[in-house]
């Protein structure tokens, strides 16, 4: 195996394993923590495609800023441990052959794939970041205009929610 | 044997290089702590550490052995994982940011593997540092949380917010230098300000005045210290967010505040000052003896100074001290290819000093803001100042276009 090849089963096992903590903490701020890492791992994932960019601004907005409100809100609210209850009906019933026919479909998908599958390319186009505002700039103007816009509308609501008590 | 260095020295080579910086830092760190003392009591008109040593010099050494033999107690209630994973994070992120960091032009060549002063050489470096410092904030957040302590859970919350506020100011006024040097990587924005000729009038401090200035105090702001060392405010919240921290994990706490210091300074050298360039023009090359002319005749003080320290342990350290920096300054002298070596790191150091200095001199000058000053200071104004700050270089650059 190679070197590249090495790391990306560590990063991999690294994001699966911290996504199953996630969801099996008790306490919130646990949680939140195993989901930062699960960030972390993506963006590992990311730089081993040579998407640099990509790599460092996950951590910065979604390791950085949004968890980091995650964990603010948590410690503010002094949310304590969780208790585990039984599992709802539907869970059992509906949930455990769902999640079964799941992984079987992924299974089944794996398996029927030849074993040479050719890693993706480090595609040269994207990974400059002067590439990648380029193309943001100029081919995807609308949706980035329309994706700002949004944010702002969301922004304008949240001051809105917040002001009514006055 | 050289077969396997030189099959491996893409992996060797830079476990070597983290080895020296990690060491180098930390020493750097401890003795820090020993100005810091020193010019803060120089400042309030008293003599600072003078006990163990000469001058006190031996002073971080005993703080280093008190804080591994200190008792560690583990308050009750705490959350264990949390307690112990924080202060691990914290000094952690702060080392890491210093793999980024070049530290010098040249390229030198070890078990035939070309490398250079400095770790890592990515070409997103600003990125990666900024990466870095958005984690840090979860150090301090944790420690305060899971301290089970109001006063530690009120100081990490009000760092976290605080982080979090002149983190935007930060990234916010870096933007004009990265529309001028047009590249994220840190040698690249140096190398950007190499205008031969023009010596320190390249430096993108001058048409970066306004970032400058919002990028050094939004820096302070994120690194906790004077005047925005409101998480500690030992009036307020007894120690903040490490107050239930004790011994070696206090320690670490300490040495990573110190190490971001460090950092930040690095950044702001590299960003508005040029980082390794002299500040003359490559046509003075009497320049280049300004670091022998400095060290000969400090050593020869160290000398002078230590044959009259009051006790005999000093008589005889100080003038060792005095004779080695005495002897690397007529080096430099005699030797041009070393001199020629260390022209960028000696640059690259006395620049970082600078901004060191300012931060110790801020710390004995300043009172503390209070908490609702620094959030309207923040948000109100430092970043709109930074966000006009990319509105106007972008305009002229445009215009300079056109």
């Amino acid at each position: 195996m190679t070197a590249p090849v090495v790391i990306f089963f560590v990063l991999a096992a690294l994001a699966v394993l911290a996504a199953v903590s996630l969801i099996l903490q008790r306490h919130p701020i646990h949680s939140a923590l195993s989901l930062i890492v699960v960030m972390v791992a993506l963006a590992g994932l990311y730089l081993l495609l040579g998407a640099e960019f990509v790599a460092a601004v996950q951590i910065i907005v979604y390791g950085g800023a949004i968890m980091v409100l995650f964990v603010f809100v948590i410690m503010l609210l002094n949310a304590g441990e969780e208790e585990r209850t039984n599992f709802s009906k539907l869970a059992t019933y509906a949930g455990i052959p769902l999640a079964l026919a799941i992984a079987g479909f992924i299974a089944a998908a794996i398996a029927r794939s030849s074993g040479a599958l050719p890693a993706a390319e480090p595609s040269g186009a994207l990974t400059s970041t002067k590439t990648l505002s380029m193309l943001l700039f100029s081919d995807f103007v609308y949706p980035f205009e329309l994706t700002s816009f949004l944010i702002l509308v969301a922004i304008l609501g949240a001051i809105v929610l917040a002001q009514r008590e006055n | 044997m050289s077969d396997f260095l030189a099959k491996y020295a893409f992996l060797i080579v830079p476990i070597l290089k983290i080895a020296v910086l990690v060491f180098l830092v930390l020493t750097v760190d401890a003795y820090l702590t020993w100005i810091e003392r020193k010019v803060i009591a120089h400042i309030q008109a008293r003599w600072g550490p003078h006990r163990v040593g000469p001058h006190g010099l031996l002073q971080p050494l005993a703080d280093g052995v008190k804080f591994i033999f200190k008792e560690d107690p583990i308050p009750a209630h705490v959350d264990k994982a949390a307690y112990f994973l924080a202060p691990f994070l914290t000094l952690m992120l702060a080392l890491t940011s210093l793999a980024v960091i070049p530290f010098g032009p040249q390229t030198f060549t070890v078990f035939g593997y070309q490398t250079h002063i400095g770790i890592a050489d990515v070409n997103i470096s600003l990125l990666v540092l900024f990466a870095i410092t958005a984690l840090g904030v979860y150090g301090i957040a944790l420690a305060g949380w899971a301290s089970n302590n109001k006063y530690s859970l009120l100081g990490g919350l009000r760092s976290s917010a605080q982080m979090i506020s002149y983190e935007l100011a930060l990234t916010l006024s870096v933007v004009g230098v990265l529309l001028l040097a047009g590249d994220f990587s840190l040698r690249g924005i140096v190398e950007q300000q190499t205008v031969p000729g023009k010596g320190l009038l390249s430096w993108y401090v001058f048409p970066q005045i306004i970032g400058f200035l919002c990028f050094y105090i939004a820096a302070i702001a994120e690194t906790n210290r004077v005047p925005f060392d409101l998480p500690e405010a030992e009036s307020e919240l007894v120690a903040g967010f490490h107050t239930e921290y004790a011994s070696m994990k206090f320690a670490m706490f300490f040495i990573a505040e110190y190490t971001s210091m460090i950092t930040v300074s690095c950044l702001a050298t590299i960003l508005f000052f040029g980082g390794w360039l002299s500040p003359f023009p490559e046509t003075w090359t009497w320049t280049q003896y300004l670091p022998s002319v400095l060290l000969i005749p400090f050593g020869l003080w160290v000398i002078f100074d230590g044959f009259r320290y009051e006790n005999l342990f000093g008589r005889i350290l100080l003038p060792a001290v005095g004779f080695a920096l005495t002897v690397i300054g007529a080096a430099l002298l005699v030797f041009a290819a070393l001199n020629g070596a260390i022209q960028g790191p000696f640059w690259f150091f006395a620049k970082v000093f600078t901004f060191l200095f300012v931060y110790i001199w801020m710390r004995g000058t300043l009172p503390r803001f209070r908490y609702d000053q620094l959030m309207s200071f923040g948000w109100k104004f430092l970043l709109p100042v930074s966000i006009a700050n990319v509105v106007l270089t972008s305009v002229v650059i445009l215009w300079r276009m056109h």
